[in-house]
């Protein structure tokens, strides 16, 4: 699989230790000169730039949160002139106002070509239709996957997301071969294909599939659906959008572009490294950034770093796919929930298809959670003894996996919601009344 | 000979049951007989039609879970003591019933009865030894 830039994908770890120090010195200067908001965040801890003498004095820098960056909103954090800024992308704000990226020329350059790298790791070339599924806007998603692909010479179709017909339409018509999109949109469309019986008539070979935690089961069903080598990669708005790290073909942990990123791993709780190849938050300084010089980005993604050298040959460490949030998980009767743990056990059933919600109740001061999933084939209706039987296996491995008690509910096929975009799986009714 | 039988998983929600009676109400098939099992949450109709071929491809183009099955249709005189006297064949056969439905047909003053048994060929043979009057599914169109 030819690389976009193998001369940095392939440098030597000593080497690119070396970069990722001298960029860390610079950019921590940066954000100290140019972002009153870190200056007084270093001058408080007592720390001054030229503190940084090793990749491990990271530490010494203050862990910056959504919450910070909203409050500077809009463009406290950013570290260029407004003269320099080329680019204004925006968080969905959901509660208040959203959080503000801004990019100068080089910026978006280093941006594309992350994302390019990770194109063509998994074999996108010049010769393919890349159909971005995507919604355009705000969201760093589309354009940050429209830019790199251009930049790889691919041919882009900007669909944005949405009017499933014309997706499909255009899929056979331009003979799309690579897939931007959601898992779950992906997986909405790979139903749509399957129901039509188009799937023959499609060129489809690759999906890279973004912008929300997928597990490995779901991707199981999105290729057994539709006929694509479906592969995951990484990016936050708030570093920049897509692009920090992704699969190579050998989809064996998500190769991160150090030399514009420096990651670590830290305990969710104690904020202190864990050990070596551990799971933990996942924590981002960009190397490059001028606009938005985001020092330490606690991204409430949780993920382990393996250092060991990849088959491919890339020296990129490699970050594992993220299948939970602090953020996502639940917690119910005091009990951690993440929603992607019920997602793989639903995933591993037969019989139920890869629809579910999770409600959360609140009944005489207890939580409850039932698990609504779609039946998937006719098998189980001989007997209703078979239906509860199906109904009791799926109870039985949700609590033995997440150690709680909780219902299942079967539900007919297609009555769950679909999504285009992001997907909401749960739906937490615990602070409403008489719910 | 068994009978087709169709089976369909049914949401506990208001009108589900309509929209169901309706898909096959446009698709002019005639519902000869009917059972509804539920629970809190849902529910399988099992239905006896007159095209059974004709009702699966009208749900299942509506996206709804269906399966066909067989199973025994014994016609017998609408008196006391005659459905005890079927059932009673099956009993004494060791024979498990796993569930059940009836309905009458007034004209000829006779009762029918549609089962599932845990051996539902074996059922059927008992039945027949024993002199109950077995319909196949072109008796069950003209009833």
């Amino acid at each position: 699989m030819p690389m976009f830039q193998p001369q940095i994908e392939t440098m030597p770890r000593e080497e690119l230790r070396a970069l990722q120090l001298a960029k860390l010195k610079k950019q921590v200067e940066h954000a100290y000169n140019d972002v009153p908001f870190y200056k007084k965040q270093l001058d408080e801890r007592g720390v001054r730039p030229e503190h940084i003498k090793t990749l491990k004095d990271v530490a010494l820098l203050p862990l910056t949160t959504k919450e910070e960056l909203r409050q500077n909103y809009p463009f406290g954090m950013f570290g260029v002139p407004q003269k320099d800024v080329v680019r204004i992308h925006a968080s969905s704000g959901t509660t208040g106002k959203p959080t503000v990226v801004g990019y100068t020329k080089q910026d978006l350059d280093v941006w594309s070509d992350c994302v390019a790298r990770f194109c063509a790791a998994v074999g996108v070339t010049a010769e393919d239709t890349a159909q971005i599924s995507f919604g355009y806007g705000l969201f760093t998603g589309a354009l940050g996957l429209h830019m790199g692909l251009e930049k790889l010479g691919a041919s882009v179709i900007p669909i944005s997301s949405g009017n499933t017909d014309k997706q499909l339409m255009l899929m056979e018509d331009f003979g799309t071969t690579v897939l931007i999109a959601t898992p779950s949109y992906a997986l909405y469309l790979a139903e749509a294909i399957h129901e039509r019986g188009l799937a023959d008539r499609l060129k489809l070979k690759i999906g890279l599939f973004g912008s929300e935690c997928c597990t490995p089961e779901m991707r199981a069903q999105i290729e057994k659906h539709m006929n694509v080598f479906a592969t995951d990669n990484y990016g936050l708005s708030e570093c920049g959008g897509p692009g920090m790290s992704g699969e190579c073909h050998l989809r064996n942990g998500l190769h991160i572009n150090e030399d514009h990123f420096l990651c670590e791993i830290l305990d969710a709780n104690t904020f202190e490294p864990v050990e070596e190849g551990e799971k933990g938050e996942l924590v981002i300084t960009c190397l490059s950034k001028q606009c938005l010089p985001v020092l330490r980005y606690r991204t409430k993604d949780i993920t382990s770093i393996d250092y060991s050298p990849c088959a491919c040959g890339r020296t990129f460490a490699r970050m594992a796919k993220v299948t939970a949030r602090t953020d996502d998980m639940l917690i119910i009767k005091g009990v951690n929930v993440f929603p992607s743990q019920i997602e793989s056990v639903l995933m591993g059933m037969e019989g139920v298809a890869p629809h579910y919600q999770l409600v959360l109740r609140k009944k005489r001061l207890m939580d409850t959670l039932e698990v609504k999933v779609e039946l998937g084939d006719s098998a189980s209706l001989e007997r209703f003894a078979e239906l509860e039987t199906l109904q009791r296996n799926i109870h039985d491995r949700l609590k033995s996996v997440l150690g709680l008690e909780c219902k299942v509910t079967l539900v007919e096929p297609g009555s769950l919601e679909r999504f285009q975009g992001k997907a909401k799986r749960v739906l937490d009714l615990r602070n409403e009344e008489n719910a | 000979m068994l009978i087709d039988q169709i089976s369909i998983f049914v949401s506990n929600q208001q009108g589900r049951l309509t929209d169901i009676t309706s898909v096959l109400s446009d698709a002019g098939i005639d519902i000869r007989a009917f059972s509804l099992a539920d629970t809190t949450e849902f529910g399988i109709l099992r239905l006896i039609v007159d095209d059974p071929d004709g009702a699966m491809e009208a749900l299942k183009g509506n996206n709804l879970i269906v399966r066909k099955t067989k199973v025994i249709a014994a016609r017998f005189g609408d008196t006391p003591g005659s459905l005890n006297k079927v059932l009673q064949y099956l009993t004494d056969a060791n024979i498990p019933i796993e569930y059940a439905y009836a309905f009458v047909t007034p004209e000829n003053n006779e009762a029918c009865v549609i089962l599932r048994a845990g051996d539902n060929d074996l059922a059927f043979k008992i039945l027949a030894e024993n002199g109950v009057k077995l319909l196949t599914s072109g008796d069950i169109c003209k009833l």
